[in-house]
């Protein structure tokens, strides 16, 4: 499944859309400490997380990840909402717990 | 391209608005030159934790990338107060990061760890109350 399939499949809300919503989808990855994230997460995951400040970004960036979803409701703030917007990062925001969020994207991705 | 391409990059103290900026620029600059993507992954992932380091451990520092055909090479050089017993910095877990930075999802010991990682070689340079100088190297 790729970026623009989960946008368009209207499980979660569009918060920012970046470049390549093409890319294929790899992995749904859930963590919230970014240290850990930063060393685990897998390029092309669809990271969930309630962590909404800039270094969100910045660790989505540099791991590669396909797009950031925000689970439990959770917002980024406004200094990480810019970057969002400046390094062109897709984010998707939902109200759903972590790993009900990360079930979803998986049993899209089985089709 | 004979000659290596120097970046340099200085990283200032305690702002976390800016943290990551360098390692961006370099992940851009890299994807320019073509490297692959696992190697770019590899260098933007130690040196945004070495550049984390810097702000949250040792009051900013500069940063030089040295870029060639066979390496990527990146000297971390601050004049922080050093890091104690190195042995116990590169565990696992192990963080003397501020409750403040703990709640920006950081301090979870993994900064050093993720760099020995991601790299091919790390070598660490420390001395008390004078700085540290990490140099690590990602083949190309
Ligand atoms: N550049 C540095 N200067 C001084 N101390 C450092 C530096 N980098 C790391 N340290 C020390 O090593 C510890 C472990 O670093 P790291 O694995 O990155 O974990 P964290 O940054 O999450 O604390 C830090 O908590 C700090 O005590
Ligand atoms: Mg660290």
């Amino acid at each position: 499944m790729t970026v623009q399939g989960l946008l368009d499949s209207g499980m979660f809300t569009v918060v920012n859309v970046g470049e390549n919503p093409e890319r294929e989808i790899t992995v749904p990855f859930c963590c919230d400490l970014l240290s850990i994230a930063m060393g685990r997460a897998p390029a092309g995951c669809a990271w969930v997380t309630v962590m909404g400040n800039m270094n969100t970004l910045a660790v989505a960036t540099l791991t590669d990840a396909a797009c950031i979803i925000m689970a439990e409701g959770a917002v980024l703030d406004e200094i990480a909402m810019k970057k969002a917007k400046d390094q062109e990062i897709t984010v998707m925001g939902t109200e759903l717990p972590i790993f009900d969020a990360a079930l979803k994207i998986h049993q899209a991705m089985q089709g | 391209m004979d000659e290596a391409i120097v970046l340099t990059y200085e990283i200032s103290p305690d702002d976390f608005t800016r943290a990551g900026e360098a390692s961006s620029d370099v992940k851009g600059k890299l994807k320019q030159l073509g490297v692959s993507p696992e190697a770019i992954r590899k260098v933007a992932i130690a040196m945004y934790e070495g550049e984390i380091n810097m702000v949250i451990h040792a009051n900013g520092g500069g940063i030089r990338v040295e870029i060639t055909p066979v390496e990527i090479k990146m000297i971390l050089a601050d004049v922080g107060p050093g890091i104690p017993d190195v042995e116990q910095a590169m565990k696992a877990g192990y963080s003397t990061a501020p409750d403040e930075v703990r709640s920006l999802g950081f301090g979870a010991g993994m900064g050093l760890p993720n760099m020995k990682k991601y790299t091919d070689d790390m070598t660490i340079e420390t001395q008390l109350g004078v700085g540290t100088t990490i140099t690590m190297t990602v083949k190309m």
